[in-house]
């Protein structure tokens, strides 16, 4: 079941495992002040520490509006935490985010990592892309700060062997093989094409969902590529036409999508058009437009309005910072899920809590949150959406552990 | 194929011993099979309608290509600098575009007229930025060595870029869709009557274009500073003031494009004019930079070049190469064109220059 990579892999896991047994003690303890945190005070003004948590995100470039919403569920988190006065190790803890923008580009995101690990973060939230978050681990893991992206689905990420890397959704196997059966046995489709933007998320998500498309008995009559800066499509898409698909897969985000969307109308082309995450958003409505009626896609994670307890986060989030685009919510949690983690550790060092953030057990607004010896979720939900009359509806939501294990394997 | 083949053999091809072979046996026995395979290779990819509809698209593309490419071709052909500052003018048009429209949705004139003063706004304020252009960032370097105002050029470039990064913000911004886009269907190609506008427009504009330089005073003016500077400023030519009509022009027929790029694909972004610059360049070098006949011709053909490129390669390649490698295809092109006539296609006429 685990994955054997390296030497120091297999011990950093013995040690894991080791300090899970003898965890398990003092975890009583360490949890009982979680659930009622904001303690009354001391009476005696307590010494304040300040604990720095780094998240990242594109903030500029097409897919800016994706990592405003990302940095906005941090910052949300980040002031709720405040709000309850966190005592850790005798001292108030005031947390502050660092935000930085990493352009979604792979070379940018390693910058801005190092960046972080020089100002001394405790913990890092992000990145939002799968490209910018694969390089950055590895800076982050050097450092040995822990690392929970709230978007990064690509699967490589937590399977590079580090102790330091979280995701708190479902990863691109979940969410391919969801999108692959859903189009294949719902909607019928015996015939897909598949276009992706040769980013790592897109690239790896249109991988995951051919092969989910193909064991559903669909044939894949074309496989074509665009770039995440291109808006010129009418080439690839005629030459899909010829293929006469059922349903067309992009992997890719909102801003290609969008022209996209418009493109395929005005070729005459009847196919259903389906895509991943990072096209399943608000944003994919106001730039394709009428186009985007009927558009099937997916998010790794629930519904906004099904999240558990998510309806306060809702509610103070719309009023702070307006519409939720799609992963607020889970940035929301990855820093909840590094405080709680400090809380039990009764530490801000990364070194003492960074076990406990392998054994978080957190519920969040997105769910239960529990991590998998790679530190993927365990459970992570995906759910299938349409978009009707401009707004996205939920058709399904499925959540897998027990489907997730074996192809995890793989 | 291999796998289809064998289905319609008397034998199956396991009997043979050697399955890796069968397929060469197959065609040598069967004439037949050499005769279907290209029959189902041609209906998958390349019948009428899907050339049709790729050479609709590249048409759009090449048209705007074309009127993108003749800025920069104008410019060269008069002080020989490649202004590569033209595709940021081109985005500047869109933007400027995009925001009288937008200021103007609201006031209840019809979407054509407001359209047409969004696209006349554009072109007066690319006008005047080419003309400024070429006053702060040119004229002073006229007579430095080459490089000089090709490293001003590209600091141009940037410059506008982040001017219009800090004015119109880093997200896409959705065109305003002025005209009711309605599909026509011909011989199984598909097109809008954007597109068809696009076309149209370009069209006229080039022909516009050509009266202008051969037939009017400022038009002779322009081919006499062009064959030699000297020798026009002698016969009493203002090669100030043709050089920076040069620049107007070339601006105005950028600003023209990225109305056109605007309306087309509903979508604009502050780097837009970077790519497309970048294509238009090479639509001038692979029909001779200097000459518009060229330009015209190159942006046409690097258009159709690229539709065909993505439609066809991976088919060609049998999917060795697919579509992601289009834009490699297109210069591609550029340089096997250049290595048999190294002044472009059309380019006889800029051999004595330099």
């Amino acid at each position: 079941m685990k994955h054997a990579h390296i030497p120091g892999v297999l011990m950093a896991l013995a040690a894991s495992v080791a300090m899970i047994g003898c965890g398990k003690k003092e975890e009583p303890k360490a949890a009982a002040p979680a659930p009622a945190p904001a303690a009354a005070p001391a009476p005696a003004p307590k010494p304040e520490v300040v604990v720095k948590i780094g998240h990242v995100a594109p903030l500029t470039g097409p897919i800016a509006h994706l990592g405003k919403d990302n940095e906005n569920g941090a910052r949300l988190a980040v002031d709720d935490a405040n709000a309850k006065k966190l005592e850790i190790d005798g001292k108030i803890v005031k947390f502050e985010l660092l935000g930085e923008d990493d352009q979604a580009d792979p070379k940018t995101g390693t910058v801005v990592a190092q960046k972080l690990v020089d100002a001394k973060v405790a913990g890092v939230v992000g990145h939002l892309n799968s490209g910018t978050t694969i390089p950055a681990s590895a800076i982050y893991n050097q450092a040995g700060l822990p690392q929970i992206s709230p978007s990064a689905t690509n699967p490589k990420y937590t399977q590079q062997g580090f102790n330091t890397t979280f995701r708190v959704m479902a990863n691109d196997i979940q969410q391919g093989s969801v999108v692959g059966t859903y189009a294949v046995k719902d909607m019928g489709a015996k015939k897909v094409a598949i276009i992706d933007d040769r980013t790592a998320y897109g690239q790896g998500l249109a991988d995951e969902v051919e092969k989910a498309a193909k064991a559903a008995g669909a044939t894949i009559v074309a496989r074509e590529f665009t770039t995440d800066k291109a808006t010129d499509f009418k080439a690839i898409l005629t030459k899909i036409k010829a293929k006469n698909p059922d349903v067309i897969f992009l992997g890719g985000m909102d801003a290609v999508g969008g022209p996209m969307l418009k493109q395929i109308k005005e070729l005459g082309i009847k196919a259903k058009f389906t895509t991943g995450d990072g096209g399943c958003s608000p944003e994919l409505i106001k730039l394709a437009g009428a186009a985007s009626e009927g558009v099937i896609c997916t998010q790794a994670g629930l519904p906004v309005d099904k999240l558990p307890n998510g309806q306060k986060f809702v509610e103070d989030f719309t009023k702070k910072y307006g519409q939720i685009q799609i992963y607020s919510p889970y940035s929301y949690d990855a820093v909840m899920v590094l405080v709680d983690a400090m809380k039990r550790a009764n530490s801000v060092d990364p070194v003492k809590y960074l076990p406990e953030v392998g054994k978080t057990a957190y519920d969040g607004v997105t769910g239960k949150i529990e991590f998998d010896d790679k530190g993927d979720i365990k459970n992570g939900a995906i759910t299938v959406f349409v978009i009707q009359d401009g707004k996205l509806v939920t058709l399904k939501s499925e959540g897998g552990t027990a489907a997730a294990a074996p192809e995890a394997k793989k | 194929m291999a796998g289809a083949i064998p289905s319609v053999w008397p034998c199956p091809p396991s009997s043979f011993g050697f399955p890796d072979q069968s397929p060469v046996f197959g065609q040598q026995l069967h004439e037949s099979d050499t005769l279907v395979r290209p029959k189902r290779f041609v209906a998958e990819s390349l019948t009428m309608d899907t050339l049709l509809q790729q050479l609709v698209n590249g048409l759009t593309l090449g048209a705007v290509y074309a009127l993108v490419a003749l800025g920069y071709t104008m410019v060269y052909g008069i002080i020989g600098l490649i202004n590569f500052a033209h595709g940021e003018v081109v985005m500047i048009g869109t933007m400027v575009a995009f925001t009288v429209i937008v200021s103007l949705a609201g006031s209840g004139m019809p979407p054509l007229l407001i359209l047409t003063i969004g696209l006349l706004i554009a072109v007066v304020a690319c006008m005047v930025l080419g003309w400024g252009l070429e006053r702060v960032a040119y004229r002073p370097l006229r007579h430095a060595p080459r490089l000089t105002p090709l490293i001003t050029a590209i600091g141009m470039s940037i410059v506008l870029q982040n001017v219009a990064m800090i004015i119109w913000g880093r997200n896409y911004i959705t065109f305003p869709p002025m005209i009711d886009k309605r599909i026509y269907e011909v011989g199984g190609a598909s097109f809008t009557n954007v597109q068809v506008a696009i076309v149209v427009l370009a069209a006229l504009v080039m022909i516009g274009l050509t009266y202008l330089v051969q037939r009017t005073r400022m038009g002779m003016a322009m081919r006499a500073t062009a064959q030699n500077q000297h020798v026009a400023l002698l016969m009493g030519v203002d090669i100030d003031r043709v050089i920076a009509m040069a620049f107007i022009i070339g601006s105005a027929l950028g600003a023209l494009a990225g109305c056109m790029v605007g309306s087309y694909y509903e979508i604009a972004h502050y780097q837009m004019g970077f790519m497309l610059g970048l294509k238009a360049f090479t639509a001038a070098v692979l029909g001779g930079i200097g000459n518009m006949a060229g330009a015209m011709a190159g942006g046409l053909l690097l258009g159709i070049i690229e539709a065909l490129g993505a439609g066809y390669i991976g088919d060609l390649t049998g999917n060795f190469l697919g579509s992601h490698y289009q834009d490699i295809f297109a210069f591609m092109v550029l340089i096997i064109v250049l290595m048999f006539r190294p002044s472009g296609l059309f380019g006889e006429r800029t051999g004595d220059r330099a």
